[in-house]
């Protein structure tokens, strides 16, 4: 294959990677921004979305595109419900520390990912896409699932952002986000929207899941790279801030995306999270986030 | 005096394990000591100097290899690879302390993660020479100190003992000294202590170098008393275990990094035969831990009853 | 007389508030030195700017004729510039031992066990040595806080508000603790408690959004008309 079409393939990978991740992403900002929780299990919850979605499709008979969409529609709220009772269970209980909820979720790392090998199993198993289509290309074929994908994400990031800045539920996240102790003297829940947020934040990493699970199989310790790839996405953005976490999703993806054909992925993950680190030593606020 | 008789009396016990305890616990004991010593340079990071540190993983596998490699590479002896091991850890640790401590809280956690994960990357990138997740064996040559075999029961449990023994009793003196309360100074409140003329970025740099001592000392023991030498050691795992520990026996305690890896080790052991779910045990106690009983064992008996407990 | 400490068109603004603006001000050795002027006039800040705390944006701090203007707050305490908290600001899980011991050993390691008790002593506070901090008062917290100041054995001592929420009996052992601190120690005093201030300063400064409108005596001060318009009158 030529340099050009071989580079429109890593790009349209990126691509996919870049929806994804700007799923997970943005969840994690989400609730590090309203909450100022650094949720460790993040990773988990996007795992338990893939898996989920692989015990729905195997328990629903009929078409792919039914089942899949059933995966969609119930793996999410499944694992948003999960998060709801972590956070009733644990978290409000720390007073939402910023040190103590880490350790905590640390803790909860280990138990979902325990629950999901004693519960699912050490293999990998497959979900069938929800359609065979394949769009053909003067150069090469390419899966009209991970277009899909791509337009998924979108639709869902555009749904959320709607969500945070047309909504009164969003009116009141970012109320909260801005200053807790306001927000509640002015009447609003705090312990729900915290309760509400944090079952968000892992509904989206779930879906991140189900919408990958039929391009890469689902297996238990999958949460891994996208919890240290949306720690990349998140701190790069500047911290709790969603625009910036798209931008550096889009960015981290598609580069992603390039760098791995051309580089061994452990050196670009050497790169990657070295950058992270010396971001957050000498940038804080990010490279794409606004001066405090 | 009554803290050196308490920590002399342990070393003591410990000493006479060897006699009661059959081989196979003993060299759990061995274990449990070196890793022992790991989370007691931790707990002079977390607990004493309030820095919540996410990459010590970091600081266990460079006092390793830096004790394990020139041994591979070189054929050097344990007594010149174990202090390589010291001096590795200590100045990856200064190294980590001079861009981490920059930050402070959330993004210390995070920066020290991120290092520590760089690290392990790293020693996967370079598997030609540290073998990877798979690491290498010791040679023998290199698991013998001034002609005795270290790799043999006895001496590998006084060996261990010893190390133990020699950080315990440093680490007691260290807490008692006037640096031991600029420490704690430090983790109660930075600004008031910077407004008694201590400079807050060179007292945790030198508490976050103790503590790279320690971890150290605890990876180059870890790698001549048992042979081995893995990238698996730099993994996240090794970053939160000492935190497991610490936080189990008690932060800021002298005694509580050993028994709380004593404690979890029992645990494990005793689930051994009802459940394979080890990770399980791990996320519960941490869980359970930060929610009910954040000061650990120790932590809350001297809130209890003995206050003088150090 | 040479000045302990001088300040040279001393400025910082937080945006559009211009907290410290332009402020040429001298602290004689061995004065009791008060600070006033109306809430918000940028007396907090301008001796954040003296002890550190903050940076200035422009402007000269100096110290005994030495330019400190860049030198971070810990090193200027070394040099012997003390400053205690408007809000009470101490170890609270600590001991009162270890609270004061910790100011003590700053300034060397002899004796440690005698100069903390000798510290506490001082202003009263013999016997609760191994109390928990936190535990105290909040009249005792306050005057533990002025004992951390002065176990550093300062040249210049700082106080930022020290009498409020003293008792009226508290407040007259602080006036006669402070006197018997000059002149070994020069000591800058913010004050709101105008009784406090007529009665201890040798000279007075008066704020007003963020610049000096007077100095002088307490009698200086209570005659001038501008003072009194801006801040007495009021």
């Amino acid at each position: 294959m030529a340099f050009g079409p071989f580079l429109l393939l890593a790009l349209m990978e990126g691509l996919v990677t870049a929806a994804v991740l700007a799923l997970a992403a943005s969840g994690l900002s989400l609730v590090f921004g309203v909450m100022r929780v650094v949720n460790v299990a993040h990773g988990e919850f996007y795992m338990l979305g893939a898996v989920l979605a692989w015990a729905v499709t195997t328990m629903i008979p009929g078409p792919p595109a039914l089942a899949f969409l059933a995966a969609v529609l119930i793996a999410p709220v499944l694992v948003a419900a999960l998060a709801a009772a972590a956070d009733g269970l644990i978290l409000k209980r720390l007073n939402y520390d910023p040190e103590a909820t880490i350790v905590a979720t640390i803790g909860l790392l280990y138990i979902l990912q325990q629950a999901a090998l004693s519960l699912y199993g050490p293999n990998a198993n497959p979900v069938t896409a929800p359609f065979e289509w394949r769009i053909q290309l003067p150069w090469f074929g390419y899966s009209g699932y991970k277009l899909f994908v791509v337009l998924a994400a979108g639709l869902v990031l555009l749904g959320l952002w709607l969500f945070m800045t047309r909504t009164k539920a969003g009116l009141v996240m970012r109320a909260t986000q801005v200053d807790r102790s306001t927000a509640q003297a002015f009447g609003i829940n705090v312990d729900r929207v915290y309760m509400g947020t944090f079952a968000l934040g892992a509904g989206l990493a779930a879906l991140a899941g189900v919408l990958i699970v039929p391009i890469q199989q689902a297996q238990y310790l999958m949460g891994h790279d996208p919890l240290l790839l949306s720690f990349i996405v998140v701190i790069i953005g500047g911290l709790g801030s969603l625009r910036g976490t798209l931008i550096a999703a889009l960015v981290i993806g598609l580069s992603d995306g390039v760098i791995s054909m051309f580089f061994t992925p452990t050196l670009a993950k050497i790169l990657a999270t070295l950058l992270v680190a010396m971001v957050l030593v000498f940038r804080p606020q990010g490279l794409f986030g606004a001066r405090a | 005096m009554k803290h050196w008789t308490l920590h002399l009396a342990l070393i003591a016990v410990l000493f006479s394990a060897q006699y009661w305890l059959s081989p196979y616990h003993a060299t759990n004991l061995a274990r449990i000591m070196v890793l022992a010593v790991f989370a007691m340079g931790y707990n002079l990071a977390f607990g004493y100097t309030g820095l919540l540190s996410l990459g010590h993983a970091l600081l266990l596998s460079a006092g390793m290899y830096a004790a394990g490699l020139p041994a591979q590479l070189w054929g050097w002896s344990a007594g010149p690879a174990f202090i390589a091991g010291i001096v590795g850890g200590g100045l990856v640790a200064a190294t980590l302390g001079l861009l981490a401590l920059r930050t402070a809280g959330v993004s210390f956690m995070i920066v020290t993660l991120m290092f520590a994960q760089a690290g392990y990357l790293t020693l996967l990138y370079f598997a030609p020479v540290t073998g990877g997740d798979d690491g290498f064996a010791l040679a023998p040559a290199s698991r013998t100190l001034m002609g005795i075999d270290l790799s043999t029961d006895t001496p590998r449990f006084l060996t261990a003992l010893a190390i133990f023994a020699t950080g315990l009793l440093l680490s007691l003196a260290l807490v008692r000294s006037f640096f031991g309360r600029t420490m704690v100074a430090m983790r109660e409140n930075e600004e008031r202590s910077r407004m008694l003329g201590y400079n807050p970025f060179t007292v945790k740099l030198a508490a976050l170098t103790l503590s790279g001592l320690y971890a150290g000392a605890a990876g180059a023991a870890y790698a001549i008393l048992f042979g081995y030498v893995g990238a698996s050691f730099a993994t996240i795992q090794y970053s939160i275990l000492p935190m497991l520990y610490v936080l189990m026996g008690g932060a800021g305690t002298t005694l509580g990094p050993f028994l709380g890896a004593l404690v979890m080790f029992a645990l494990i052991e005793a689930a051994t035969g009802l459940t394979t779910a080890h990770q399980f045990i791990v996320g519960a106690a941490l869980v359970v831990l930060v929610l009910f009983a954040p000061k650990g064992v120790l932590g809350t008996i001297r809130e209890r009853w003995v206050r003088w407990l150090p | 007389m040479a000045a302990l400490i001088e300040s040279r068109d001393l400025t910082l603004h937080f945006g559009g508030l211009k907290a410290v603006d332009g402020v040429d001000f001298t602290l004689n050795p061995g004065e009791i030195h008060a600070l006033i002027g109306p809430n918000g006039a940028g007396k907090t800040t301008f001796v954040s700017l003296l002890s550190g705390r903050r940076l200035p944006q422009s402007g000269t701090i100096l110290l005994a004729g030495e330019d400190i203007t860049r030198l971070p707050a810990h090193a200027r305490v070394r040099k012997g510039i003390a400053y205690t908290f408007q809000i009470t600001s101490i170890f609270p899980r600590l001991s009162v031992f270890d609270n004061v011991a910790l100011a003590v050993q700053s300034r060397g390691s002899r004796d440690l066990a005698s100069r903390t008790r000798a510290a506490l002593a001082r202003l009263g506070l013999h016997g609760l040595e191994e109390q928990e901090a936190q535990t105290l008062s909040y009249g005792h917290q306050r005057l533990l806080e002025v004992a951390m100041g002065l176990a550093l054995d300062p040249k210049l001592l700082i106080l930022d508000e020290p009498t409020q929420g003293l008792a009226a009996s508290e407040v007259d052992g602080f006036k006669a603790l402070v006197r018997s601190l000059v002149p070994q120690t020069t000591v800058l005093l913010i004050e709101h408690n105008m009784e406090v201030v007529m009665d201890l300063a040798t000279r007075i400064t008066v704020l007003t959004f963020g610049r000096v409108l007077a100095t002088g005596t307490p009698a200086e001060i209570r005659a001038n008309p501008a003072v009194q318009e801006a801040y007495l009158g009021a």
